[in-house]
């Protein structure tokens, strides 16, 4: 996100040079001690891997099954929040309505709900006594886990692209409509390809929220080996018998998620460089 | 860059937000708290703290009250979660004056881990039982009708003493059931029934009688054959070993067992 806005930045005229200002020392203190806030329990509990027992840990068949299953889901889930959401963030941004400031907090309602408090809202629409009388039969299904974490996930998308949209702003897409480009063709050639970098780490905060998803997976859709139960229930559930297997795959899923940033940032890298 | 700063700022708050989101699991606040002891004559006093299963939630809360009333100056403080994670908690050094499993199995791994001061005493007993949304639709009638296809049933995982539990009752029946879910507590087991997303769990008898009309329950006679014993214990960390002593012996007697009987637990 830093890059984007150092790009977004200097995609504006030269008015000003891009002076190096210094922080006050007593900044970089407090923003040492937030970065040791976040890396230590993790680089403890680092410490607590077993390492002789590792590649067994985590290779039972029961972990690859969970790893995989929680791959394949926060892909869907992310795809899906791509659709939707995409669409979603447009609208905020470009059309303006009456009631949009409500309709914008509704979108973000899943970021403030307690995550078990969203399995609730699910299985009452979905759910076999739900307000769908069960139309839809997700129950105890792998689609219920995506259900789950696309909605979870998608504010995370719609945040990040609308506040790109709102930054890009719409001159270039006017000037494309006065040269007679009808409105697909101004989204796909001149808003969509202007806010790449925000639509990528959009996808990535999506994906990171949809692999961690935990509690409305929980309530909504079960948990059963390679059908429901995803890489955080799996080390929920070995966390009663076996806390080494449960380390080992924390590790794992947080392999996972440095390495989906990683490439999405190596991914987004060139694109942001063509925009600049 | 005003603009694009506080999209930046945004990314930054929705990061901590990630992580707080994520990071906010069912698992129970672990136990440190500290109230003012009150010195008063007679019986227990002071703060006494109790590491007890989440099945026991209702009753032992119930009991903490009237062992309050029957002991002026003393408090009971709880921490309700399962057992396996009280027994990790204890491990850790988590302060605790007593400890109640919901199997023998977890209070041996407390034992093991050297945390108990004493010999556990059992203080009550649960048996499985079978929970059917209320009006039964999938009219089940036994434990065999459970691996009926197209039977959705949903029980404990074999990892959890009531999965644990519900594996002997399929062994000594000889039913074999493929459930649509297997759940890390027998909580989740319960709304799922309760939500009528499945057509039958497996439970404890007294989480059927907890659940009130919310549920109904399915009677079946291999029930008894397998028992689940709740040990309870004095843990040596706590501030007031005295405390806990006359916390078990309250449990244990008579008022203690009237309590866990109208619940629905049986005789240790």
């Amino acid at each position: 996100m830093t890059t984007s806005a150092r790009s977004s930045a200097s995609r504006r005229p030269a008015t000003s040079r891009p002076a190096t200002t210094g922080v006050p020392a007593w900044l970089l203190v407090i923003a040492a001690v937030g970065a040791l806030f976040v890396l230590l329990p993790v680089a403890a509990m680092v410490l607590q891997v077993d390492w002789a027992q590792f590649p067994a840990l985590i290779s039972s068949p029961s972990s690859v099954d969970a790893l995989l299953l929680s791959l394949r889901t926060s892909l869907t889930a992310t795809a899906a929040c791509l659709v939707l959401g995409i669409p979603m963030a447009m609208v905020l941004a470009r059309v303006p309505f009456r009631g949009r400031g409500l309709v914008r907090a509704i979108v973000l309602l899943p970021l403030v709900l307690p995550p078990v408090v969203g399995g609730l809202a699910l299985l009452a629409l979905y759910g076999r006594r739900g307000l769908l009388d069960g139309a839809l039969p997700v129950a105890f299904s792998t689609p219920a886990v995506v259900i789950a974490q696309t909605f979870v996930a998608l504010p995370f998308l719609v945040l990040s692209l609308e506040g790109a949209l709102r930054t890009a702003g719409d001159r270039y897409e006017a000037v494309a409509a006065t040269l007679g480009a009808g409105p697909s063709t101004v989204l796909f050639r001149v808003t969509l390809p202007l806010v790449v970098p925000a639509i990528v780490s959009g996808a990535v905060l999506s994906f990171a929220r949809a692999l961690g998803e935990f509690g409305a997976t929980l309530t909504f859709a079960g948990s059963l080996q390679g059908v429901t139960r995803t890489l955080p229930l799996e080390i929920y559930l070995q966390r009663e018998t076996d806390p080494d297997a449960a380390v080992a795959l924390s590790l794992v899923l947080i392999a996972v998620a440095i390495a989906v940033v990683a490439v999405a940032h190596g991914a987004g890298e060139p694109l942001r460089r063509r925009t600049a | 860059m005003t603009v694009s700063g506080r999209l930046t700022a945004a990314a930054a708050s929705l990061a901590v937000l990630l992580l707080a989101v994520t990071g906010c699991s069912a698992s129970g606040s672990p136990s440190g708290t500290a109230t003012p002891t009150s010195a008063a004559t007679g019986g227990a006093t002071g703060t006494i703290t109790v590491f007890a299963a989440a099945s026991l939630t209702s009753t032992f809360t119930e009991l903490g009250k009237q062992f309050e009333k029957a002991n002026p100056g003393s408090s009971v403080t709880f921490s309700f979660a399962g057992s396996s994670d009280l027994v990790s908690q204890l491990s850790a050094g988590a302060p605790a004056d007593v400890f109640a499993s919901a199997d023998e199995a977890t209070m041996q791994k407390a034992v093991a881990a050297g945390v108990t001061a004493g010999d556990p005493v059992d203080v009550a007993t649960n048996v499985l039982a079978i929970a059917v949304p209320t009006g039964n639709p999938a009219h089940i009638e036994s434990f065999a009708d459970l691996a009926k296809p197209g039977v959705a049933t949903v029980v404990c995982a074999p990892q959890v003493p009531c999965g644990a539990a519900t594996a002997k009752v399929e062994a000594s029946t000889g039913t074999t059931l493929t459930p649509v879910s297997q759940e890390s507590s027998v909580t989740d087991v319960l709304g799922k029934v309760i939500s009528g997303e499945a057509d039958a769990g497996i439970v404890y008898a007294t989480d059927v009688r907890g659940a009130g009309d919310k549920v109904d329950s399915v009677p079946f006679p291999e029930a008894k054959d397998v028992v689940n014993t709740y040990p309870i214990v004095a843990v040596g960390q706590g501030a007031n070993a005295a405390g806990g002593k006359a916390f078990i012996a309250f449990v244990t007697g008579p008022t203690g067992q009237k309590v866990l009987r109208a619940a629905g637990f049986g005789a240790p």
